[in-house]
């Protein structure tokens, strides 16, 4: 009896270290890691986190010894972590203003990765067809005062669809954001009352609503409650087949989120980045401009104690602004315009 | 009226079973549905792609486990040692009172514990400091299961070695800790059991990683974290996945509870017999 | 086994030549020794739990300073102003709780009754450990089940079953959603039932035969035997197992998270989404930016060890002494 007890308990252990001693390298992996392979941990936002993964999958393909290792936590965890040190880069949607970087003592070179839309997603039984928000029905419906589908601010709009009379299901980010910034930086510019009293960050005090963890999270609850609406980057939508809507702009025109839109938001913001490459691009001026969008950041340091990985990120960096920017439209991110990836070539000496 | 009330007792534990049979049969059902060749050997596949598989998560988990084995079962097991055989009556009693107490800490408490201690010195996220966090959760569990079992070998075996002439360490060392090893092995089993599917412990520990980890100081992927992040997110083949995971990992967990009993109850027939 | 049975208990003590050479004589066979690095081990039990107590309380130096006691009654938890109050929190754990055990306590006494006095002992064991595999689950599996489960079934089912019938009370007014305080209070009763159970009924085994035997030769029926006499005498251990389902119940991290709707309001519906204290820190606590949002959290933390180690405290207590008069008796 014994003996059994000992048996069974060995050959946990044994499995353990068996497992471990085996662990660096697999059989039935594509590309098994050499030995010296060299782990970089990155983590941020959830926002670009499919053209990320993609990128740090085929770039470890094209380099088997680098691994990047990124964790979507969202933004607010990308600017913690990189501030507690606990990871070699952050990500993050929200550029960090000079006051912050202070604050928290980062001495870091923000580059800017891609080009991306925040829209409204839903979830009401019933409804198929492509819903017009206006700015005013998205403030209202986050800051609690609209409730119920039905609302003239919401019906208004969008003649011939039959909404439902049911509470609608607010959902909003439960983590530190970036999609909640673009989000929240939105609302503040186009309501008033929102920016006194909510305001703009990557985590807010939320008036109503539900909270999930990501943009995995968000979308997840969108798609599993009826009567939800939430806010999602456009691929989370795409990719989950959940119906978001067309949004107002500045101009007075619906505009639907697609990777034109998206450009022609940027394409305003072109001249101010020139100085720095930190800008607000919700709701832009641009009669096809959509009117909630971002820029997405790396946040790299400009001192990297560990020469490897500097030299490591620095090539990411510089196939990511080349090579890389040829993969973000399949996920419907939109390139980098030409003059700010001239920029951010020339600040990638500041990386150290 | 006394008829009504015993069937309903008779209800309440019909309930409490049949929930298990339930949770048990739609993960055997659902994850076994889900479960792949290469599910178990493919590292996860970039977010939105299907395919791709949680090889490294079980790898993750194992060196969690074993880590984990490693720092608490050594303090949990002398711990329970000394309870049973060198303690006296007040100190004792107050270990033993510690011990309960922080076998009720919050597991979430324990994460942050780790965090502090572990983390912020080394300066990122490891699989040392989830293992450690785990290995803490261990210990409470160790000692008073070993403290037990060491108090359930007969006196007149301790008695014997003593008139023999061997010291009180000797003793213990030869004769009562062999005699109580197979409950002991048992608790250890059913302690690893139990913080194997731990999950708050890990989320600011460990961490995560899509990639092999090599070695202990790299943050690790483990079961656990990976359902509940899969499980979340809004992609059809994440959940199948997570599934899977969980039926995986309930299996482990249950084969081991269910095997501890199994040697134990065979152990007492056998000292009855 | 017991084969060495030789029944000699004096002259393993050394002959009699003062303490000072009995130590001694043990020092030189490593008696004290062995004696020694044990207790060392088990002084770890202490200094891990004052570590813990320690760190929780050095890290959350700012918040503490800052808000003081009011910490515990704000309920505005706002990241860009910077002010933080746990008062949302601790009602949505206090809630869920109290709801579980409201849930779980009739169940589990009930089946714990049913197990100890009523079947048949093999029947008994046999249910007992699949109940006590139960509480073996990993939460996070609860958490899984929860989300496709059991949330849809809150959403289409109860809750609109609730407020059809009981829509009069506060309790079950407002929008549906599934997630929220409910769809979290029902996970956590069927996690701690087992806990119930597996405690309720080695007290109640606990209480000597004479007890029931007594009630039963008066006249009893087996129902009022156990429950005017058998429980009774069993009381105060089946509360110590009802505070270590509560105690369970506070401290449940993944599953509650996944299923209470992580929205920090105090609202008097249980349909409402809310938030717990493990539930805030597991989600807010690696992207927490800034010194005082992170401590905040952190003293959360220190909210719930204290609340947890009190109600573990006295319910270690209860049961200890009940079992102890039990089997005193016995």
């Amino acid at each position: 009896m014994k003996k059994l007890a000992l048996a069974g308990l060995m050959a946990v252990l044994t499995l353990g270290v068996l497992l471990v001693s085996k662990s660096p390298v697999s059989e039935a992996n594509p590309a098994p890691a050499p030995d010296n392979a060299l782990l970089i941990n990155a983590a941020g936002a959830t926002f670009p986190y499919p053209i990320y993964s993609k990128w740090f999958d085929e770039y470890h393909k094209m380099h088997p010894n680098v691994q990047i290792n990124y964790q979507s936590i969202g933004s607010g965890g990308g600017i913690q972590q990189l501030h507690a040190g606990t990871v070699d880069f952050g990500a993050s949607d929200m550029p960090l203003k000079d006051e912050l970087l202070q604050k928290l003592n980062l001495n870091i070179v923000q580059f800017p990765t891609v080009l991306g839309a925040v829209m409204p997603t839903y979830n009401i039984p019933g409804v198929t067809a492509e819903l017009k928000f206006t700015p005013e029905a998205l403030a209202g419906i986050y800051l609690g005062k609209i409730t119920k589908w039905n609302d003239p601010a919401i019906t208004g709009p969008n003649p011939g669809v039959h909404f439902p009379a049911n509470d609608i299901v607010v959902v909003h980010r439960s983590d530190g954001s970036g999609t909640t910034f673009v989000w929240t930086d939105y609302l503040s510019k186009i309501s008033p009352e929102w920016k006194s009293r909510v305001g703009s960050n990557t985590s807010v005090n939320w008036p109503v609503g539900l909270g999930g963890k990501g943009n995995e999270g968000v979308a997840g609850i969108v798609k599993q409650q009826p009567n939800s609406i939430g806010y999602v980057e456009l691929i989370y939508a795409l990719q989950n087949h959940l119906p978001y809507g067309t949004v107002k702009n500045s101009s007075g025109n619906f505009i639907k989120a697609n990777l034109q839109t998206v450009t022609a938001a940027a394409a305003a913001a072109a001249e101010e980045m020139q100085k720095d490459v930190r800008v607000s691009i919700t709701d832009p001026p641009g009669r096809n401009a959509y009117p909630i969008c971002s820029f997405t950041y790396l946040l790299i340091p400009k001192k990297i104690p560990d020469p490897q990985k500097g030299k490591a990120i620095k090539g990411f960096l510089e196939w990511m602004m080349t090579n890389g920017q040829g993969m973000v439209e399949s996920l419907n991110y939109a390139r980098l315009p030409k003059a700010v990836v001239a920029i951010e070539q020339r600040s990638l000496s500041q990386v150290q | 009226m006394n008829g009504i009330m015993l069937t309903l007792t008779g209800v309440c534990a019909l309930i409490a079973v049949s929930v298990l049979m339930f949770i048990l049969g739609y993960l055997v059902w659902n994850g076994g549905r889900y479960l792949t060749w290469t599910f178990l050997t493919h590292l996860p596949a970039p977010v939105g792609e299907t395919g791709g598989g949680m090889a490294n998560a079980i790898v993750g988990s194992g060196k969690l486990l074993l880590i984990a084995a490693l720092t608490g079962v050594p303090v949990g097991f002398m711990g329970g040692v000394y309870l049973s055989e060198f303690g006296g009556k007040t100190f004792p009693f107050m270990v033993r009172y510690t011990a309960d107490l922080l076998n009720g800490v919050p597991s979430i408490v324990m994460g942050i514990f780790a965090f502090t201690v572990v983390v912020l010195p080394m300066g990122h996220f490891s699989a040392l400091a989830g293992g450690m966090a785990l290995g803490a959760m261990l210990i409470p569990i160790v000692v008073r299961s070993t403290e037990e079992f060491l108090r359930a070998v007969p006196l007149t075996l301790r008695e014997g070695a003593l008139a023999l002439g061997a010291n009180k360490w000797k003793t213990v060392a030869t004769v009562v800790i062999p005699a109580g090893f197979q409950g002991i092995a048992t608790g250890i089993l059913l302690s690893l059991a139990r913080v194997a599917g731990e999950t708050a412990p890990l989320l600011f520990t460990s961490f995560n990683n899509q990639y092999w980890s090599s070695g202990f100081n790299q943050p690790t992927a483990s079961l656990p974290y990976m359902i509940y992040i899969y499980a979340i997110s809004p992609y059809d083949d994440w959940h199948r996945q997570a599934w899977a995971a969980g039926f995986i990992l309930l299996a482990l967990v249950l084969a081991a509870n269910i095997g501890a009993r199994l040697i134990l109850s065979r152990g007492i027939r056998v000292a009855r017999g | 086994m017991a084969s060495t049975s030789v029944v000699l208990n004096s002259g393993t003590r050394p002959p009699s030549g003062g303490r000072v050479h009995a130590f001694l004589a043990r020092l030189k066979r490593g008696d004290e020794i062995a004696h020694l690095i044990t207790l060392i081990f088990a002084a770890c039990i202490f200094a891990l739990t004052a570590g813990l107590v320690f760190e929780l309380w050095r890290n959350s130096a700012l918040p503490r300073h800052q808000f003081g006691w009011h910490f515990l009654v704000t309920s505005v938890w706002d990241p860009v102003f910077d002010n933080y109050g746990a008062a949302p929190f601790i009602y949505g754990t206090i809630v869920t709780s109290a709801l579980a055990l409201f849930l779980a306590m009739p169940l589990g006494v009930g089946a714990a009754i049913f197990l100890a006095e009523l079947a048949p002992k093999g029947v008994s064991n046999g249910l007992t450990f699949v109940i006590e595999l139960l509480a073996a689950v990993p939460s996070v599996i609860f958490g899984v089940l929860g989300i496709f489960i059991l949330v849809p079934i809150v959403r289409t089912d109860i809750e609109p079953f609730l407020h059809k019938t009981l829509g009069f009370l506060p309790l079950f007014q407002g929008p549906i959603y599934g997630v929220g305080f409910l769809a979290a209070g029902l996970v956590l009763t069927i996690m701690v039932v087992p806990f119930i159970i597996s405690i309720s009924r080695e007290v109640l085994l606990a209480v000597p035969p004479e007890q029931r035997e007594a009630a039963l030769a008066l006249g009893a029926t087996k129902w009022e035997s156990t429950w005017k006499v058998v429980v009774p005498y069993a009381r105060t251990g089946i509360a110590g197992s009802i505070f270590l389902a509560l105690a369970r119940a506070l401290g449940e991290t993944m599953a509650v998270t996944m299923v209470i709707g992580n929205d920090p309001k105090i609202s008097a519906s249980l349909f409402a989404p809310g938030y717990s204290i493990a539930a805030v820190i597991a989600n807010e606590f690696t992207e927490a930016t800034g010194s005082l949002y992170r401590e905040s959290l952190i003293e959360l933390g220190l909210v719930l060890f204290v609340v947890t180690i009190i109600i573990n405290a006295l319910a270690r207590l209860l049961v200890l002494t009940t079992t102890r008069r039990g089997t005193a008796h016995a």
